[in-house]
């Protein structure tokens, strides 16, 4: 089941024009870079980006960029505070008539899951707290992918990264609840499997000023251990079996946005990534394969 | 005053406000810290009244309020905050950020001991652990200065041969919260020394796109960048005097980087920055008064440090005391150090140096403590061995210290000090 679309109905009408040239030091098949593209290419061109440490960080490396639009590195745990400078600056120079108001630009933080879930969130609740207008593309990898695919705050439960040896112990922490009970204007999940749901959401954000979340799920290769051109495939699996939700909340209200008409179990998931193989050799943990299951399927009793 | 300036009994905190209220800054990122947060809560009221124009904003730490303010100044805004002690500290990555980044901003850090034992008196260990970032540092002694300095820190960190932000130190309590008389400028004659800010980057803008702050992943490439800032900021030493001329001529108040009391004729002289350097002219003044040659120099500028200067004022003194108000754990005094790597090498320098460590977390450095380093020089041999760092405490501090030792069940700990 799939909520009725205003402004984006089929692939042709999304816009053309590539902000991100092709060619970065970036892993083949990054989901996150995926959906940085697509993102870029609906926001448009008149963007500032205001980027944490983290994998997104390599996108420009002296003396190279592959962006059109403006950057901004900061450190990783205050990206929205540069997004709030930033901002605050161009109101003051327009407002005062140093700046033409045409020269005016989104200010969109970029961050992975680790600064986004942990170090960088009490910038991003100040700034919540605050109505900034900006918007927030978080591309979620589930761990600290730049450093060699450490726990993050973000790694699903059962996930084995190079910091949990029998896997990850505790469940995902739930950055789309903590943005809403701030009661931004606007938060979403994305995936790039869906650029049509993906290109609505940001149509719908860019009629409301203050903080946008846009959070996305970043299928990632090399730490997830899957072939890169599997990477489609993994991230629709992701969505089929109920495992990432595609949702919005305007104004704090929760809308799926999609919802499977019937839903893959979780294993088919699961069973592709490298990180979830011990659950399955060299013998099959059902004790923790049937939690990961309840726990998508208690989720999806109670979504809206 | 002429051109409707006024004279004003001003907290030192007071007078930093009225230095960015004079600079006409355009936003300040803010966040309260004893004994700073006087500064931030006279700006609120000025940007809340309409007195300056743009933005004041609270941010959620002083990690977040110089990320806000580098990047306001990256995006072409003049840009004015305040911190001091834990404040500075948990900010820490962002001075050496926003000295990268090359932004002409002025932070202002009230000078406060650091934890732990938590605690609020002023001393320099905060101020000097952000020495190697690349910010310039000027240290006030007086709430006179501490105005001036700040219009002076603006035209240096825009001047495009610097283009870095500077700090402005004063001490907490003995400047911050000490009413001395000011000298305020009326805004006309304020602007005819500094100017509407003129980035010299185009900032954040549609029709011109530019990536800042971006990685360096080659040692050369870093190196390079790194050595662009040493030179940047050593052609504050440069501009200083420039800056401080037009200063003179417009203000009447003439600065140099390194301030001589009495020094001429010296024979023993003492290196210190900051507040207590008042005290320590009231010492020099004493001992003068008693026939004895001995003189001050305190440093304005501690970064860059003006090595010239102090080279030629230690020149051939028969003995140079340094006071530090800091410690740094094994070392000694931080100042100490780099007043002695100055005058190394030099054919005539100093024939005697001593180290002393004093005024910490507030503590006082009494009459007769700046009586005792005087005689301590006085009496210093250069065949004497060689002497360790002297830590300062009076008797009767010391009695204060092993009474509260009691109370708390412990035995009274060893005399760590002299005097």
């Amino acid at each position: 089941m799939r909520v009725a679309r205003e402004h984006f109905h089929n692939l042709k009408e999304l816009p053309k024009t590539e902000q991100l040239e092709p060619g970065s030091p970036l892993c083949a098949g990054c989901g996150g870079l995926s959906a940085l593209r697509l993102v870029h290419q609906v926001l448009g061109e008149n963007v500032v980006w205001v980027n944490a440490a983290g994998c997104m960080t390599l996108l420009a490396t002296f003396p190279y960029t592959p962006m059109h639009a403006s950057w901004l590195y900061t450190t990783m745990g205050s990206a929205a505070a540069g997004a709030q400078g930033v901002r605050d600056a161009l109101d003051i120079l327009i407002e005062s008539g140093r700046l033409p108001a045409e020269e005016n630009l989104h200010v969109v933080v970029l961050a992975g899951d680790g600064s986004t879930l942990d170090m960088g969130l009490s910038a991003t609740s100040a700034a919540i707290h605050r109505q900034l207008d900006f918007w927030y593309l978080c591309y979620d990898n589930e761990a600290y992918g730049n450093t060699g695919f450490q726990l993050s705050a973000a790694s699903p439960l059962g996930s084995l990264t190079a910091t949990t040896h029998h896997g990850a112990t505790q469940r995902k922490k739930d950055i789309f609840e903590i943005w809403r009970a701030h009661r931004p204007p606007y938060v979403a999940t994305l995936s790039a499997h869906d650029p049509l749901d993906l290109a609505e959401k940001i149509a719908r954000g860019k009629e409301l000023h203050g903080p946008k979340l846009l959070l996305s799920l970043a299928v990632c290769p090399t730490g997830w251990g899957f072939d890169p051109a599997l990477g489609d495939e993994i991230a629709k699996l992701a969505i089929e079996t109920g495992v990432w939700p595609l949702k919005e909340a305007k104004d704090g209200v929760v809308r799926h946005t999609y919802r499977p008409s019937r839903f893959r179990p979780v294993e088919d998931y699961l069973r592709p990534q490298r990180r979830f193989r011990h659950l399955f050799a060299p013998q099959r943990n059902e004790e923790l394969l049937s939690r990961l299951q309840q726990q998508v399927d208690a989720y999806w009793r109670d979504a809206t | 005053m002429v051109d409707g300036g006024m004279r004003k009994l001003l907290t030192g905190n007071a007078a930093a406000a009225w230095g960015a209220r004079m600079a006409r800054v355009d936003y300040v990122p803010a966040f309260p810290i004893t004994p700073q947060t006087e500064i931030i809560e006279l700006l609120s009221d000025w940007f809340g009244d309409g007195t300056l124009r743009g933005k004041f904003v609270t941010l959620d730490s002083e990690h977040s309020m110089l990320t806000a303010a580098g990047a306001a100044a990256a995006a072409g805004v003049r840009v004015f905050t305040a911190t001091s002690s834990q404040g500075l500290v948990y900010g820490l990555e962002l001075l050496y950020t926003l000295a990268g980044w090359r932004v002409p901003l002025v932070l202002v850090n009230v000078s406060r001991g650091l934890s732990a034992p938590i605690t609020l008196g002023p001393d320099h260990n905060d101020v000097l652990a952000a020495r190697d970032t690349g910010f310039l540092q000027l240290h006030a002694e007086t709430c006179q200065e501490v105005f001036d300095f700040i219009l002076m820190a603006y035209r240096l960190a825009e001047s495009p041969a610097v283009s870095v932000p500077v700090l402005v130190n004063l001490d907490g309590f003995q400047l911050s919260f000490t009413r001395e008389a000011v000298e305020l400028p009326s805004a006309e004659q304020a602007g005819r020394f500094l100017g509407p800010f003129q980035p010299l980057h185009p900032g954040f803008r549609h029709s011109r796109p530019v990536a800042q702050g971006v990685a360096v992943l080659d040692g050369a490439t870093y190196s390079y960048f790194r050595y662009q800032l040493h030179r940047a900021v050593e052609n504050a030493l440069t501009e200083f005097p420039r800056v401080a001329a037009e200063f003179a001529e417009t203000f009447g108040r003439s600065y140099s980087p390194l301030e001589l009391y009495r020094a001429d004729d010296a024979e023993l002289i003492l290196v210190m920055i900051g507040s207590y350097a008042t005290k320590a002219k009231a010492a020099v003044d004493r001992w003068r008064a008693a026939g004895r040659r001995v003189g001050l120099a305190r440093l304005r500028l501690v970064r860059p440090l003006p090595v010239a200067e102090l080279r030629r004022a230690l020149a051939g003194r028969r003995a140079v005391g340094v006071l530090d108000q800091n410690l740094a754990p094994g070392l000694g005094g931080i100042l100490f150090q780099e007043v002695a790597g100055a005058v190394a090498g030099m054919a005539n320098g100093p024939a005697v140096m001593r180290s002393f460590v004093g005024g910490l977390g507030g503590k006082d450095v009494s009459d007769d403590e700046f009586d005792h380093l005087l005689s301590t020089l006085e009496a210093a041999r250069p065949e004497d061995p060689p002497a360790d760092v002297e830590l300062l405490m009076t008797q009767s501090e010391w009695l204060q210290v092993a009474r509260s030792l009691t109370v708390a069940g412990k035995e009274g700990g060893d005399h760590a000090g002299s005097s």
